[in-house]
């Protein structure tokens, strides 16, 4: 027992060292899994805080070129509302919607690590819940992840646990977009079989099998195609439409459909 | 004993929100971050008691991955720095800095270089190989190391003149 004693008394730097270091490696191996942890992570109170505070401030540097790309957008929209053909505007349904939209900004962005997170300034407060999606102006950007009362965190289509429903355009060749972690304006599209007729500069969209996005949202070109190493499927690289580097206005996308889908698949499932 | 429990801890919140607000965003040639939060570690007096300057080290690491979501990342590197500073110092300074009276202010400049660059690049070698986690890839862990590393170096190097404790 005394050498016991001894023996800890001797070694406790070390056996601190190494339980600290055990917490930090088994939080560490978890991140690789697909979740990012649910209590520590920069939705929470503080570091929220922190990063609106700063966000506050560095907001007004580019207020110019925000607005510009504002009104670029309504401009868009505005387009496609005049040239509808005015049918029954005035019987339109909101209970017939499938999705909702809420809008929010980006207050600390990532793009150079392995697994990139982006955190914005909705919360549970304005009705956000894991596993909705965000989009930008331009296209795709990502999935909700965690959420706290005021701020939220997305897991960047730029993350290695990303794995996203996507197709090209006006096809119904579905793939899933994943990304190399190599390059933070490209990313890739797999599962694409070898028959499909491809050209680079073919656009993709998201795909109708997720339950997150709605069918037809940008999100790239292809820059270049190759076969992989089962050589019956295509590896393509999309160069994304979104400037990572430099966002700010996001839409929090909410399906309102999502929880019936699921269930009905979960049920399915349980059958079979 | 006070003044340098104050100075650390203003030490420590500062380096905190500088890494989180201004480096973490520097994105220098697309994915260079430097981490100049090591300077805690540099800076820290030597104590005796190695218990609470690991803690601290465990400390830092979490706050700057709680605020970076990189959990544990961090903390497992700074960790790992807290941990072999002794056997570093003894390393570069020789069996004189045990002493009561070692300051490393007086120590020659070509040492605080070596000590510092030894301790980000084993800080560097532990955070990428956690990071990108697969022996496949040394040779990106390896170009990682060698370029985070040197901005790493040469920030800490330009604040450490800054705000050298040399007036007193």
């Amino acid at each position: 027992m005394q050498q016991i004693i001894n023996f800890i008394i001797r070694y406790k730097n070390f056996l601190l060292y190494i339980f600290l270091l055990t917490i930090s490696l088994a939080f560490t191996i978890q991140s690789h899994s697909y979740h990012q942890s649910r209590f520590f992570n920069s939705s929470n109170w503080i570091t929220g805080n922190i990063y609106g505070f700063s966000q506050s401030i560095t907001n007004y540097f580019d207020l110019d070129t925000e607005n510009e790309k504002l009104l670029l957008e309504n401009q868009r929209l505005l387009d496609l509302l005049i040239n509808e053909i005015p049918s029954n505007t005035v019987n339109i349904d909101t209970t017939d919607f499938r999705y909702t939209i809420v809008s929010g900004q980006v207050i600390r962005n990532s793009y150079a690590n392995q697994r990139n997170y982006v955190t914005i300034n909705k919360g549970q407060k304005d009705g956000i819940e894991q596993d909705m999606g965000v989009i930008t102006d331009m296209g795709i950007l990502g999935i909700i992840e965690n959420t706290s009362n005021k701020f939220a965190t997305v897991q960047s289509i730029l993350n290695e646990n990303s794995n996203i429903n996507a197709k090209i355009k006006n096809t119904n060749h579905f793939g899933s977009l994943i990304w190399d972690t190599k390059t933070y304006n490209i990313v890739q599209l797999i599962d694409i079989p070898k028959l499909v007729p491809l050209t680079v500069g073919d656009t993709i969209v998201t795909g109708a099998m997720s339950s997150i996005f709605p069918e037809n949202i940008p999100i790239g070109t292809i820059e270049k195609f190759d076969l992989d190493n089962s050589k019956s499927f295509y590896r393509i690289d999309v160069y994304l439409f979104n400037d990572m580097t430099n966002l700010k206005n996001v839409y929090i996308i909410n399906s309102i459909n999502r929880r019936e889908i699921l269930e009905l698949e979960s049920a399915t499932t349980t059958n079979e | 004993m006070n003044s340098s429990y104050f100075i650390n801890i203003i030490r420590f919140t500062l380096l905190v929100l500088v890494q989180v607000l201004i480096f973490n965003r520097l994105n220098f040639f697309g994915s260079i971050n430097p981490m100049v939060y090591i300077l805690f570690l540099y800076w820290y007096p030597i104590q005796k008691n190695r218990a609470s300057f690991i803690g601290l080290g465990f400390l830092l690491g979490l706050s700057i991955d709680f605020f970076s979501d990189t959990l544990a990342i961090h903390t497992a590197a700074t960790l790992t720095i807290a941990y072999v500073r002794p056997t570093i110092m003894r390393f570069v300074f020789g069996i004189n800095y045990e002493f009561q009276s070692f300051k490393l202010r007086n120590t020659t400049k070509a040492q605080q270089f070596t000590f510092l660059a030894l301790l980000i690049v084993v800080h560097h070698l532990v955070y990428f190989s956690l990071e990108i986690f697969s022996f496949a890839n040394l040779l990106l862990i390896t170009k990682k190391v060698l370029s985070v590393g040197l901005s790493s170096l040469i920030l800490c190097m330009l604040f450490g003149s800054l705000f050298s404790v040399n007036k007193e």
